[in-house]
């Protein structure tokens, strides 16, 4: 029967084209950005061969460290913020809010499907405080508390950035992990219940074991999504005050076209894709070793 | 006679069950008012920056230095958006965000559900490894690819137009089409594409006439989800279009903050509502599909 659908020409025509697009557009100039962290120069400018000179310099960057330090912090945070939050929602629709969850679901998932570029100047707007106060400073006043300039220090834009973006995610997560703990099925739920197992105990004993694959995809997909962080502080912050709340994305951005250092941004863009693979394969690894113990 | 009395009995203890069964709901629901304040504290806290959004979108110049946490505008007038697509240009950027989208996500659609056709119903050698290379795009971040993009787009004149972003969105959203397509052809039983071909039809005749509509649904959601990634993207297109006349919905929405952000409030708040409640429209029609593909595209990729 096999030779039915196994016609070597259909495949070509139909799996060719998209082969070709993508191999044109995404692979041939991932292998070319290797190349480039050997020059120096730019599409304007030209290059010119610098062999090992880049990378030397990437070790040694100050720049580099600081963006690599503010990535790997906001992934760690983001990351946490977001599965955690997600996996209580996640808990509440299924144990308390049960059938009636799906208009809670439904309304706090939707701003992830919101431009990131629009949230950012919404909470721009709602964190300000010159020439006017935002929501936030208002609502602070009211309370006798004074306005804080936010933006002003790394620390609160940080703050500003992870509250955006966990309020942005948190619903997504919930909707995802929810996935995962309907699944359960419900007389191991019954049985566990029947045997005095509640509460608290419920979940760590029986819920969290039984959810922990869907949970650890959930972690991979956020920390992969939390290192390539781009739109959402660009518009937010512009990776301010100073550079402190530029991650590599940016960096490597303004290096590659504010300061045309193709070689260098190369570099950096080369920097940040080891880091996402050995972030994804650690935990993979990592969730593997514990799901085996059980 | 008997049914009468069935009846009435039923009703009767019906109704006792019922009393007894609304008290204990009553006494269950109170019970659980920390959950209901905290479900109600959850949705203020995700919908008030939306309205506070949308009441500042109608508010005058003056209105906005008198700022307050709850007023409503005095007055209702669309001044702010009018100002805001044709002065801000928002109808320009509407117009090339259009453009560069949609083709791409037809051609993507296309080529991705052919190869997620031949790699999971086709029987052939290599195709784990076809598989595997294209789980290399949703692994490698984007930014792997700009400058060298961005160099041919230079050399052959193409950054005065579109066709950067079209081309970039095509090949970006290829990877996780091509998966979640597989994974859709994965749930089809095989003999209805071996009947289809016996009977002579041909491989890539039977895909377009069965295989291709089959997936009506799978590419309404996958279309879906892709379409608000690009839509949104904002790196590709800060990339490769900065200029005044190419700029899509988001870029444009960058600048227009830069050159309005802290003199005219008004006409800024309107841009930002035409982008986020646009969205939340699509959202709130056929968010079901939405959920689901959003979902399916982060656990399978």
């Amino acid at each position: 029967m096999e030779h039915v659908l196994g016609d070597k020409r259909s495949v070509a025509i139909l799996v060719g084209p998209a082969l070709l697009v993508y191999t044109l557009v995404m692979l041939v100039p991932i292998i070319w950005s290797l190349g480039y962290t050997a020059f120096e120069g730019n599409a304007v400018t030209g290059f010119s061969f610098v062999g090992m000179d880049n990378l030397t310099q990437l070790a040694g960057d100050r720049k580099v460290r600081e963006a690599l330090g503010f990535t790997l912090r906001y992934a760690a945070v983001i990351t946490v913020g977001q599965v955690l939050l997600g996996y209580g929602l996640a808990l509440l629709y299924v144990f308390v809010l049960r059938r009636y969850s799906s208009v809670v679901r439904t309304l706090v998932f939707f701003p992830i499907v919101l431009p990131t570029v629009a949230v950012a100047l919404l909470f721009q707007q709602m964190f300000a405080i010159a020439p006017r106060d935002g929501l936030v400073n208002s609502f602070l006043n009211v309370f006798g508390i004074e306005s804080v300039d936010w933006f002003g220090s790394g620390g609160t834009s940080f703050l500003v950035i992870a509250i955006m973006d966990i309020w942005r995610s948190m619903g997504f997560y919930g909707v995802l992990l929810y996935a995962g703990l309907v699944d359960i099925p419900e007389e191991v739920l019954e049985s566990a219940r029947v045997d005095g197992t509640r509460g608290w105990k419920l979940v760590r004993h029986i819920v969290l074991p039984l959810s922990l694959p869907v949970l650890v995809s959930a972690i991979i997909f956020s920390i992969n999504g939390t290192l390539k962080v781009f739109d959402s502080i660009l518009a937010l912050t512009g990776g301010g005050p100073g550079t402190a709340t530029t991650p590599l994305t940016i960096h490597m951005f303004q290096t590659s076209f504010a300061y045309g250092q193709y070689g260098y941004g190369s570099s950096i863009a080369f920097l940040l894709t080891l880091l996402c693979l050995i972030v994804t394969v650690f935990i993979f690894r990592a969730s593997r070793r514990d799901l085996t113990k059980g | 006679m008997t049914t009468v009395e069935l009846h009435t009995t039923h009703g009767r203890v019906g109704g006792g069950r019922q009393q007894r069964r609304g008290a204990r709901r009553w006494r269950q629901r109170f019970k659980r008012w920390p959950a209901h304040l905290l479900v109600t504290l959850l949705l203020v806290v995700v919908c008030y920056p939306m309205v506070w959004l949308l009441l500042g979108s109608f508010k005058t110049q003056r209105e906005f230095l008198e700022n307050s946490v709850v007023a409503l505008p005095e007055q209702w007038n669309f001044d702010n958006y009018v100002e805001a697509w044709t002065t801000g240009n928002f109808s320009q950027y509407f117009l090339n965000s259009v453009t560069a989208v949609g083709p791409a996500l037809l051609v993507m659609l296309l080529l991705g559900t052919a190869a997620g056709f031949a790699l999971e119903v086709l029987v052939w050698k290599g195709r784990n490894a076809v598989l595997l290379i294209f789980l290399v795009g949703i692994m490698v971040p984007i930014q792997m690819i700009l400058l060298p993009l961005f160099t041919v787009y230079f050399q052959t004149g193409l950054t005065g137009t579109l066709w950067p972003l079209i081309i970039t969105y095509t090949a970006t959203g290829l990877p996780l089409t091509v998966f979640l397509m597989a994974t859709f052809y994965r749930a089809v039983p095989r003999e209805v594409f071996e009947a289809s071909t016996i009977d002579g039809a041909g491989i890539v005749r039977s895909f377009f006439s069965i295989g291709l509509p089959m997936m009506r649904n799978a590419l309404f959601t996958v279309g879906l989800v892709q379409f608000f990634f690009f839509w949104n993207d904002l790196l590709i297109a800060l990339t490769f279009t900065n200029s005044g006349s190419l700029r899509t919905i988001q870029v444009g929405l960058l600048n227009f903050s830069g050159q309005y952000g802290t003199t005219q409030y008004g006409p800024l708040f309107a841009a930002i509502s035409l982008n986020i409640f646009g969205m939340l429209v699509i959202y709130l029609v056929l968010n079901q599909k939405v959920q689901k593909g959003l979902t399916a595209g982060s656990v399978k990729g």
